[in-house]
């Protein structure tokens, strides 16, 4: 098992002609990932890497059975795409573009009330299951089929941490980027919540950084509904007040968001917080082996 | 981005919100020139400068008549203002704005900006005018008001009349505050703002109600859509190897430290001074490459970091997802080739196209440390400079 993807969804490129974009359409066929349809408007009927390209996601969802969507569209145009793809009624969009305007994603998100579609995003890595299906842009040799999830709002970190795991033999169930703005569709509790409920996932690495305060409305949720260890990470210790870190949600503003008061936080509702990012997986493992779960995660 | 007061103003102007007539003056002569054609009995001299904190730190003064105004602007151009924003280097006065003073009969606050955990857009509104609104959600909580603006309809005369009886806005200006937090609304949606504040907003003995104070600054993501915006940008306000980073879209942040780092990122970039710190060095920098850098933009982010006279050592860290690895060792080949390189480099790489990555700085003869892992490389560039 695994959370939001799987060997069985089957997934469309927005923005498919894109160079971005089809490099890692390449890469998540590559992957095994089940790559129905590509949609670039005025580009229909054309291929990419096999795949057919549609004008429209209505029309590929119709032609296709398509039921994910994975958006590379630029920013200024990123919006549109999700709401085309959340009329178009599927079940999961993808965003992994970045520099969206703000306004534009409080508009989606507005729009999105009521609707069946989850947003993963936008400014995001993308979800993967291990060995079964890569939606995005991580690379894929790192990730090895396990128990453990992941979830962070930072790409890199997310790899980091992955990498982690697996170099010390114990595998992931999914790795799920939540996007580094301050407006997105899946919080850190959607993805708890989705971890706690699958059977395969023994325990969960959450990743944070500095700016807002959804670290520790996790922490308090993971504290009254989680029944699965929790060892955290959050970027930033260093950062200065004021300062936007790369992410547009990445801002220590009027003394709210720091990391220490994150970590604070999330130490106090039973999370285990790794001291530096090296040492995300030993703590892990070192959780693990508490709990006595070590030997149930080892994968390899 | 942000703006300087009299921008802010002028830009609030044209939608309606009333703000004290007034003109930006350059030197003395211009203020001396521009209080003259205000002929007020009363001239607030102030410092344009993007941080809070001024009057505190004697950038506003109150001039009763021409000499005045001249005397105060002699004292504050050229001067370097340090407030709590500007950090303790202060920031040089190279604008005034010269403003016609008002009869103050009552200070409030009001702002916009963005609820996270909402994911809208909110009207603040308090009492307390002139208190940094932090200062007032740490001690008196109750007094601050919210309205939440649904996108759809935006911001409602209801919403903006309950927040003005909140606050206590007296009978006979409540209409003059609804139509100025309208136009406030429509200024910061129009112009994709991440905050707007009047702090202090005034009611006037007239029952005026008008902008003292304006702090406008704007989401980065948008301005491709606001050029006349983006017009205002005052680079004497930036530091220079951020506005060179800005040019090629990279995420540069200058720091106090010896370590320049070059990371793919954000998070890792956050990490990356994390770790520094962690083996006991410095950053001197924060730099996320981003996802789309190509070789080009790797050797200008390169550059950039070496143009830091504190640099002694760089680390490159690099998990390549987006990013692809042999991308970041073109580029740091070229760099180096270019602007030569005689401090310690530490590189890590790893993730897409890694093993190509690693060849190309391999066979380039250059002087490179590798590193196996980011701890690895931290500790490294660390221990070499100590």
């Amino acid at each position: 098992m695994s959370v939001f993807v799987n060997k069985d969804s089957k997934v469309i490129v927005q923005g498919i002609t894109g160079s971005t974009a089809r490099f890692h359409t390449k890469q998540m066929l590559e992957y095994g990932t089940k790559i129905v349809g590509g949609v670039t408007p005025k580009k229909g009927g054309t291929e990419v890497e096999g795949v057919p390209v549609f004008d429209t996601v209505q029309e590929a969802v119709e032609k296709t059975g398509a039921d994910v969507s994975v958006i590379y569209v630029p920013a200024p145009f990123a919006a549109d795409a999700i709401i085309e793809a959340v009329d178009a009624e599927l079940d999961l969009v993808i965003c992994i573009t970045e520099h969206i305007p703000i306004l534009d994603m409080v508009k989606v998100k507005r729009y999105m009330e009521g609707k069946k579609t989850r947003l993963i995003g936008p400014n995001c890595p993308g979800v993967i299951s291990a060995d079964e299906c890569k939606v995005g842009i991580m690379p894929g040799y790192i990730h090895k089929k396990g128990h453990i999830g992941v979830v962070s709002r930072s790409g890199t970190l997310t790899y980091e941490a992955v990498h982690q795991l697996t170099q010390a033999g114990y595998g992931q169930t999914s790795a799920v980027g939540i996007g580094g703005d301050p407006v997105n569709g899946t919080n850190f509790i959607d993805v708890l919540e989705a971890f706690n409920n699958d059977p395969e996932t023994e325990a969960v690495i959450m990743i944070g950084e500095i700016g807002g305060t959804a670290e520790e409305e996790a922490a308090r949720w993971v504290k009254e509904n989680m029944t699965k260890p929790v060892v955290g990470f959050i970027g930033g210790v260093t950062a200065p007040p004021g300062k936007r870190m790369g992410h547009a949600g990445a801002i220590i503003s009027g003394g709210q968001g720091t990391a220490q008061e994150k970590i604070r936080v999330m130490n106090e509702c039973g999370i285990t917080v790794a001291e530096t990012p090296a040492v995300i997986g030993e703590t892990m493992i070192k959780v693990l082996k508490e709990k006595g779960l070590a030997e149930k995660c080892k994968t390899h | 981005m942000n703006i300087h007061e009299y921008q802010a103003k002028e830009i609030l102007r044209n939608y309606g919100v009333v703000v004290p007539n007034g003109y930006v003056a350059y030197t003395v002569d211009e203020a001396v020139e521009a209080a003259k054609k205000l002929d007020s009995s009363v001239t607030v001299v102030k410092a344009q400068i993007h941080a809070g904190g001024r009057g505190k730190a004697g950038g506003v003064k109150v001039a009763k008549s021409i000499d005045e105004v001249r005397t105060y602007a002699e004292e504050i151009l050229g001067k370097v203002l340090v407030t709590p924003q500007t950090g303790p280097e202060g920031r040089e006065v190279k604008r005034l704005y010269i403003e016609e003073g008002c009869d103050i009969k009552k200070e409030y606050y009001v702002g916009i900006v963005l609820d996270r955990a909402t994911s809208r857009v909110v009207l603040m509104a308090s009492e307390e005018g002139g208190m940094e609104i932090e200062e007032v959600a740490a001690e008196t909580p109750e007094k601050i008001f919210k309205e939440v603006i649904d996108p759809v309809v935006g911001l409602m005369p209801y919403q903006a009349r309950r927040l003005a009886f909140n606050i206590n806005i007296p009978e006979e200006s409540i209409s003059k505050a609804v139509k100025f937090m309208m136009g406030l609304y429509n200024a910061y949606v129009d112009k994709d703002c991440s905050i707007a504040e009047i702090n202090p907003l005034v009611v006037t003995g007239e029952g005026d109600v008008l902008a003292l104070d304006a702090k406008m600054n704007f989401d980065d993501n948008a301005l491709f859509r606001q050029k006349d915006v983006l017009e205002l940008r005052d680079l004497a306000e930036e530091d220079e190897k951020e506005i060179e980073a800005s040019k090629y879209d990279l995420s540069y942040i200058a720091l106090d430290g010896n370590i320049g780092c070059m990371v793919n990122g954000a998070g890792l970039a956050m990490a990356t001074m994390d770790i520094i710190k962690h083996y006991g060095g410095e950053p001197a920098n924060f730099l996320d490459v981003g996802g789309g850098a190509t070789a080009d933009k790797v050797t200008e982010a390169f550059k950039i970091i070496l143009s830091d006279p504190n640099v002694k050592g760089i680390f490159v860290n690099i998990f390549g997802g987006i990013m692809k690895c042999d991308i970041i060792a073109e580029g740091v080949v070229q760099a180096t080739k270019e602007v030569g390189l005689e401090i310690p480099l530490v590189v890590r790489l790893e993730g897409t196209n890694v093993e190509l990555g690693k060849k190309i700085l391999n066979e380039s003869g250059l002087n490179i440390t590798s590193a196996d892992s980011m701890a690895d490389g931290a500790e490294k560039i660390v221990s070499m400079l100590n």
